[in-house]
């Protein structure tokens, strides 16, 4: 019996991560807490060098490895890209609040770092094994980190919650995956799709398949009617944890939906275009209205983010190239925004105090104009006023949809986003026009400070140049679906 | 002769079984992991009927995988159970209240 050695190249960022994951697991047993900046440098650089993998290992062409499981397109490289950037700005902004909370341990990098390679792996998966792979890796590594300030009861409850939920989507997945490998014979996505277009299996077992999976689907995205385990996890896991959940992996989150529906169930298009627009119509009206009532700013952003997913949903009900590009170009524009929002929540808490209510940024701007103003840049976005990414964003995937025909949703979400802006500008007025309730300094290590100013102005100039990013979009889309 | 829609059936029924398990048990948060293992071992009910019945072995491989991320998965389950019972003192569902709004 002879064993063939796959292609490993196309595989080399993820080798490397898992490497340098597996290393910090255990350089950190023997580092003092004192010395504990350098499991943090090294994931750091792990990041660094997965990048410049990435990036000379990356080619045009799409290549497939490890018998057809694994996929190296554009696509793939550049979602990964931004997830490392994503993953390096997290570790930035979190790391004054983990270290005031003794949350600045091994596990936390450890951790952070196969739930990155969990989404490395959903990003280049090609096959149902690689997708549920890939995608346990990264949800059993955020339950994991959920709970890690375990001495909190409302952090073990959120744990225990997305845990469940979480297990039941997997479940509903599998479910669904185990139908359409009955009906067409295969787990190969590409195999799929070409059984379906022959028209080979049960069309029933097929629908049965998708609802299962469509289901498991919305549950992972947190899109309505599957979006109960959302404000509870962001409100109860410490903000460092909840930044991370909402931003890298609603970029997983994406390709998934790209392999799976678009890769590997178009046949089933119509079907599938159905249920995505009653998931996102309801995620855009139960998100906006529900965030209104909230004090707590995590939870009014939880509901945000379930809106927000019913805007992505919008590019891919088009059905069209320029959907799919402009759902890509939507949740990079909200990776960008979220790490804004939870970024400055991270800065303005401090030891024994979190910045959760939206009465603890009453008089920001009296007390530290620029982030105030940093803020407000970050919630029109959200709000989607121009000439910010957040109003682009929504733009284009308004526009696609219109182009594929779907009027009356299109003007449902403009309303919807209409009744979001208002508690999005409450942040703004709160900012602005009241008294501040407390006083105390706020002290900002100058890395985080200058990475906020950044990201802040990024928001700002992708939204007055947003081509060179939509461009990207496009042509990373139209490469990978030949 | 046992066909392979007897095989389906079964699953569904296990699968049902584990959901209602979910969703209906207000008591013992042991009961809903042990629910979610019956619901993994619905599904590779499943595709090692369909893989026997197609003579294809890429299924019965499938659920080796789901099986090893069972395993896991109650290993991360179990310790946010006793993490959780540290905090609260109590496993029972109905407790787990105190996020909300």
């Amino acid at each position: 019996m002879t064993i063939a050695v796959p292609n490993l190249m196309p595989a080399l960022p993820e080798i490397f991560v898992l490497t340098m994951a597996s290393l910090i697991l255990v350089v950190d047993l023997f580092l003092s807490g004192k010395n504990r900046f350098i499991s943090y440098v090294l994931t750091q650089l792990t990041l660094l060098g997965a990048a410049w993998i990435t990036v000379s290992t990356g080619s045009l062409e799409v290549t497939h490895t490890f018998s057809g499981m694994f996929v190296d397109d554009v696509m793939a490289d550049v979602l990964k890209m931004m997830t490392y950037i994503t993953v390096s700005v997290m570790l930035v902004y979190s790391r004054g609040y983990l270290q005031l909370r003794n949350l600045f341990q091994g596990e936390f990098f450890v951790l952070l770092l196969f739930a990155m390679l969990g989404m490395m792996v959903m990003i280049s998966a090609s096959h149902f094994l690689t997708l549920y792979l890939g995608l346990e890796l990264l949800s059993l590594a955020l339950y994991a980190m959920v709970a890690l300030q375990r001495d909190s009861s409302p952090a073990t409850e959120a744990a225990m919650k997305y845990f469940i939920l979480g297990a039941l989507a997997s479940g509903l997945l599998l479910y669904g995956m185990s139908m359409i490998y009955g009906a067409t014979g295969s787990l190969d996505l590409g195999n799929i799709a070409a059984a379906i277009q022959q028209g080979t299996g049960s069309r029933t077992v097929l629908i049965f398949g998708l609802v299962f999976i469509v289901a498991g689907l919305a549950f992972k995205l947190g899109a309505v009617p599957f979006h109960m385990w959302v404000p509870d996890v962001y409100q109860g896991s410490p903000t460092a944890v909840t930044l991370f959940i909402g931003s890298a992996p609603k970029i997983a989150a994406f390709a998934f939906i790209m392999r799976l529906l678009v890769e590997g169930l178009p046949g089933m298009m119509h079907d599938w275009q159905g249920m995505l627009i009653v998931m996102a119509v309801l995620s855009m009206a139960i998100g906006n209205i529900t965030a209104i009532a909230q004090t707590n700013i995590k939870r009014m952003l939880a509901y945000s983010t379930i809106s927000h997913m019913g805007f992505l949903l919008l590019g891919f009900i088009s059905g069209s190239l320029n959907g799919y590009s402009a759902s890509m170009f939507y949740v990079l524009a909200y990776v960008l925004m979220n790490l804004g929002s939870f970024g400055m929540i991270l800065l303005l808490s401090r030891q024994g105090f979190e910045a959760e209510n939206i009465d603890d940024f009453k008089g920001l701007n009296q007390r530290k104009p620029w982030y105030a103003f940093l803020m407000l840049l970050v919630m029109f976005s959200m709000a989607g006023v121009p000439p910010t990414v957040g109003f682009y964003a929504k733009l284009s995937v308004l526009q696609a949809a219109l182009q594929a025909g779907f009027l009356w949703v299109v003007v449902f979400a403009v309303l919807m986003s209409v009744i979001g802006a208002y508690y999005y500008l409450r942040i703004v007025k709160v900012m602005y026009f009241d008294a501040p309730q407390d006083q105390t300094p706020i002290a900002a290590q100058p890395d985080i400070s200058m990475l906020l100013s950044v990201n802040g102005m990024a928001v700002l100039a992708l939204g007055i140049l947003p081509q060179p990013l939509m461009a990207l979009c496009a042509y990373s889309i139209q490469h990978s679906l030949l | 002769m046992l066909t392979l829609t007897h095989y389906l059936i079964l699953g569904a029924l296990l699968f049902a079984i584990s959901v209602v398990g979910i969703f209906l048990n207000r008591k013992n948060l042991i009961i809903i992991l042990m629910a979610i293992e019956l619901m993994l071992l619905a599904v590779n009910m499943n595709f090692v009927a369909f893989s026997h019945y197609m003579n294809d072995t890429a299924g019965q491989v499938f659920v080796f995988f789901i099986l090893t991320v069972a395993a896991a998965e109650s290993a991360i389950g179990l310790a946010i159970l006793v993490a959780l019972f540290r905090n609260l003192n109590t496993i029972n569902v109905t407790e787990l209240d105190h996020l909300k709004g």
